[in-house]
């Protein structure tokens, strides 16, 4: 049976994708950590819920920019509708199920900013780099525009208020300390990055690669390159209307910065910050940018930037590949996950 | 008494006492959230430089027990500022928290003020509804209506008929242009046009020259704090008054802090506040002093005595509870209290917990070579007109 | 409607100089330098200080606004932006973005956080009239000086010895090197160029823009539209996009207010999608 060459490549090329897709144990021990932070930590439960939130922003922004080479400005634009679709369910259901349900709020803000991501990604997979760049920002700033002028729905500068968001799961009431805040907001984020980490191991994930490498071999080869691309976008939009809802629901309101332009920049740091495409590098590269910020903004409340932006520019000059690529240097393993 | 001499016996005063209470008091932490840095730095600035010169004055005492300031940046964003509140409260256990530089910031913390019955002092946001989001928020800065309506008034007074608004569109603004038209129409004046620039606009240049084109006897303007100087270039360069329109608005156009920078063109801008660095009373020439000294830089403005006041609140609200800090019972303390601030004679509203206060009417001129709004007529103890006409319902 | 266009011509005018810099540095050395806004921030307050404190008049504080930011601007490339021509547009993203953090709270930690604006010279205060109309001096002054500034930018590059060893430069470095062009000093004068032009508009616009330290970030934005739109192959391209940009802007929001604020990003993004290099760029091979 498996005797032709063509069946010993497929068997060949699957063990290299399983064995690729393998958990190894640092992984593992991360996500336990994770974990274990909110009891181990609990007085900085809210900040581990609003890196959790940020890795899963920052995550559905390397999806695109990791394996497919889509650089975006204007990602908040997702993280936006997410947030405002879950604040608004939230509102309208005033605190009760079916509609206020923060895990309807969720499927329902990922819908939405899946066909948002849809329908704008024949406008973005064009043109070189900076075109793209700015094309989505300006996306993301029209996006902006709408919110503030559609005050009556969207609260406009003063924010979205009466957000409140019913138990998890009928269970969980959200609490001041933030524990079911931390707890709900992390493990959205593992369940995600589980699908993300098959997603990019899938041979569909190889092909996005392919793309990446050379656009015009991968389509030469067969690979279908523009519904590819706009199926990752679509996606990474969904991750990123998630990751607003999560916002939204955790902190109970929604207002106009959801689609600053500040965030979108700030995630686009945080990905490279981390390493891009390496999935692991959107969750390390939140996290140590939310602790160096809030470490050094405790000493300087002025002037942290200067310190922050320090840390950036020695990173860039002295580390290739961002922390990812320091900790693969320091382990001794170059090979590219 | 002489202000030096003041702060001379305060000092001594504490000498003594502090040996006897520090063993019997835990110190009551005070949560103090700012915008630091960003676009509404000036405003977290001017709040803590106020704050420290506060606590510098008047010791660090309340009620008998020790004060402490935690101060952070929440970057003017709203998610940031509520998680911050909720840290403060959860973590570092703070009794009040205070500053909140704009209206969605003052919003965000609110659900935490209620949830763990801690008292907000809003020491700047100025929108009128923030103080019916918590029954623990206490307010010792403004609210637009209240010092735009004394304007309208004023306006109407002087044979304005026809008005065009401009406001910065967002939440502050779109109440500042509301309180004036309606004021306008109620006293039979009309209202040509509401124009509303974007928030982050370098250009006001085709909103003015609408303004111009259609002709009105006045014009309005509001601005938030720190984007002043550059509206009042432009407006300059219009040259409004030889088409005879008078160019008015609240006093965060013509922004103390600011208004130095603005050149001649702003003489003669009449506006209403409820706060002018050039108020003439020895609470303020003590209160400019001292600023002025501890920051040289910096001339104190609405936002500085917001801060100042909101401490001055705190502090009374100790006193009155010897130092309890059961959020219920401070903000009871709080309500009715009514003292002499820089900014004249202010008190806190019993039933609305917003400040009840002077609104001066200012012309700007020169005095000594510097440009500052000099008031010259007062519309006194003007409660919130938003509050007051839901109440008349 | 006349007051309108010469707004526009103006703001577009102001943000031409802005952006001119920026061009530069992308255009030519293919280098995403978002600390540009810093340069422009730092010219700005160059002027500012120099009128405020030492009563130079504004006419010397242009020329030493472009020194300043100029030199400043050669010996970042010589110590660190040389480092990073190699490496990826993210890498260079994530660098100038610290770099303008760095340059934020530096401006704030000794100019304060509070925006600075300085009078116009006697010589450009107040309005000219034309029949009915008025106009500003001191926008006609920024637009001749702009205009001016233009064309000499389009001649240097296209017409002198510099300009072509420069465009040979970026078309293939080693060729150009092979030729005994010397690259590294060619880019040196590049990036000081681009760096001295955004400082002086900095200091042109003190007077009509108000000048924070969060000025790098605020204005980033305006930079990127009038490159991206304008393309990055020449010079003509900014400069006609700049113009579009101020003159769309300024009417959109005299006529239409309520969509105001909409009508730069619209414009923009419906030219990307149909001139992905700009309306005055061609594709270019990398």
């Amino acid at each position: 049976m498996s005797d032709t060459p063509l069946q010993a490549d497929r068997d060949k090329a699957f063990a290299f994708l399983k064995a690729q897709a393998r958990w190894r144990w640092p992984e593992i021990a991360l996500w336990a950590f994770a974990f274990a932070s909110i009891l181990l930590m609990p007085s900085r439960a809210l900040l581990i819920n609003e890196i959790a939130i940020l890795a899963l922003f920052a995550l559905s922004l390397d999806l695109i920019l990791g394996y497919a080479g889509i650089v975006s400005l204007g990602h908040g634009a997702f993280f936006g509708v997410g947030a405002y679709t879950a604040g608004l369910l939230a509102k309208a259901g005033a605190g009760a199920a079916p509609l206020s349900d923060p895990t309807l709020g969720l499927l329902a803000a990922g819908a939405t900013a899946a066909m948002i991501g849809y329908a704008t990604s024949f406008l973005v997979l064009r043109g070189n780099d900076l075109t793209k760049l700015m094309v989505t920002l300006g996306i993301a700033l029209i996006f902006q525009e709408l919110a503030n002028k559609f005050s009556d729905i969207t609260g406009g500068a003063d924010g979205l208020q009466g957000v409140t968001p019913a138990k998890v799961l009928g269970l969980f009431d959200f609490d001041i300390y933030g524990k079911t805040a931390a707890f709900y907001s992390v493990t959205v984020l593992f369940l995600l990055f589980c699908a993300a980490r098959v997603i990019v191991h899938s041979p569909f994930g190889i092909s996005l690669r392919a793309i990446k490498g050379n656009a015009l071999r991968a389509r030469a080869i067969g690979v279908p390159v523009d519904a590819r691309l706009r199926a990752i976008y679509t996606l990474a939009a969904a991750y990123a209307g998630v990751a607003g809802a999560l916002l939204a629901q955790t902190t109970a309101q929604v207002s106009l910065d959801v689609l600053e332009f500040h965030r979108s920049a700030d995630t686009l740091l945080i990905v490279v910050l981390g390493g891009v495409g390496t999935l692991y590098g959107a969750v390390v590269g939140a996290a140590a940018f939310k602790m160096m910020y809030d470490f050094i903004s405790s000493y300087t409340q002025q002037y942290w930037q200067f310190w922050l932006g320090l840390i950036l520019v020695v990173l860039v000059l002295f580390v290739r590949g961002g922390i990812m690529g320091l900790i693969a240097r320091l382990t001794g393993q170059e090979e590219r996950a | 008494m002489h202000f030096s001499t003041r702060i001379l016996l305060l000092a001594s005063a504490f000498a003594f006492t502090v040996p006897a209470l520090a063993d019997n008091a835990t110190p009551v932490k005070i949560g103090v959230i700012l915008p630091m840095t960003g676009p509404s730095a000036s405003t977290g600035r001017e709040i803590d430089a106020a704050i420290k010169l506060y606590m510098a004055q008047k010791g660090d005492k309340a009620g008998g027990r020790k004060i402490e300031i935690v101060l952070k940046d929440d970057t003017g964003v709203a998610d940031i500022t509520k998680r911050l509140a909720q840290e403060l409260v959860v973590n570092d256990k703070v009794s009040v928290i205070a500053g909140f530089g704009l209206t969605p910031l003052a919003l965000a913390a609110a659900p935490i003020a209620t949830q763990a019955k801690v008292p907000e002092v809003v020491m700047a946001a100025g929108t009128a509804t923030i103080t019916e989001a918590s029954p623990y928020i206490v307010r010792t800065s403004f609210t637009l209506p209240q010092n735009t309506v004394p304007i309208a008034d004023w306006a109407l007074k002087n044979g304005v008929k026809k008005v065009v608004t401009l406001v910065s569109d967002y939440g502050p603004g779109i109440d500042a242009e509301k309180a004036f038209s309606e004021r306008i129409k109620a006293g039979g004046g009309q209202v040509l046009d509401n124009l509303r620039a974007p928030l982050r606009n370098p250009e006001f240049a085709p909103f003015l020259q609408k303004a111009k084109d259609l002709k009105p006897d006045a014009l309005f303007l509001f601005v938030p704090s720190g984007f002043g100087a550059q509206l009042m270039k432009q407006v300059a360069e219009r040259d409004f008054a030889k088409e005879g329109v008078k160019v008015i608005g609240t006093g965060d156009v013509t922004d103390d802090e600011q208004l130095q920078g603005m050149g001649d063109a702003v003489l003669g801008m009449v506006t209403s506040m409820d706060y002018s660095v050039a108020h003439k009373s020895p609470e303020n020439k003590a209160f400019v002093e001292a600023f002025m000294k501890a920051n040289p830089a910096m001339r104190p403005n609405f936002m500085a005595v917001g801060g100042y006041d909101g401490m001055a609140l705190i502090y009374g609200a100790l006193e009155k509870t010897k130092g309890d800090t059961d959020g219920a019972k401070l903000v009871d303390a709080m309500k009715g209290m009514s003292w002499v601030s820089p900014r004249g004679p202010i008190s806190i509203d019993p039933e609305t917990r917003d400040i009840v206060q002077n609104v001066y009417i200012r012309k700007v001129e020169k005095v000594d070579g510097q440009l500052y709004n000099v008031e010259f007529e007062t519309m006194p103890n003007v409660k919130d007109p938003v509050k007051a006409a839901k109440k008349a319902k | 409607m006349l007051t309108n266009l010469f707004d526009g011509v103006a703001l577009g005018m102001l943000l031409f100089v802005l952006a001119v810099g920026l061009s530069v540095t992308l255009g030519l050395m293919n280098f995403i330098n978002l600390a540009h806004g810093a340069f422009a921030m730092a010219g700005g307050y160059v002027a500012v200080v120099l009128m405020r404190h030492y009563g130079v008049p504004f006419f010397l504080c242009l020329p030493i606004a472009f020194l300043t930011t100029a030199i400043a601007g050669a010996i970042l490339e010589r110590t660190l932006y040389v480092r990073l021509y190699d490496k990826s547009h993210l890498e260079q993203v994530m660098f100038t973005i610290g770099l303008t953090f760095m340059a934020m709270a530096t401006a704030d930690y000794f100019m304060g956080a509070s925006p600075q604006i300085v009078d116009a010279p006697p010589s450009l205060a107040g309005n000219v009239s034309i029949g009915d109309l008025e106009f500003s001096r001191y926008k006609i002054f920024v637009i001749v000086f702009c205009a001016v500034l233009a064309f000499g930018l389009q001649t240097a590059l296209t017409k002198t010895r510099f300009g072509s060893r420069l465009r040979a430069a970026v078309d293939d470095q080693r060729v150009a090197q092979g030729l005994g062009i010397d690259v590294t000093k060619i880019f040196a004068m590049t990036f000081a160029l681009g760096s001295g032009l955004a400082g002086l508009a900095g200091a042109l616009g003190s007077p009509i823009i108000s000048l924070d330290p969060i000025f790098p970030l605020k204005y980033m934005i305006y930079f990127m539209i009038v490159v991206s739109v304008g393309g990055v192959t020449t010079i003509t391209g900014p400069f006609l996009a700049s113009l579009l940009l101020g003159v769309a802007d300024v009417a959109g929001k005299y006529y239409v207010p309520t969509v105001g604020g909409f009508i730069i990003y619209t414009l923009m993004v419906a030219v990307l999608i149909f001139r992905p290099q700009g309306l005055f760029g061609r594709p270019v091979k990398r």
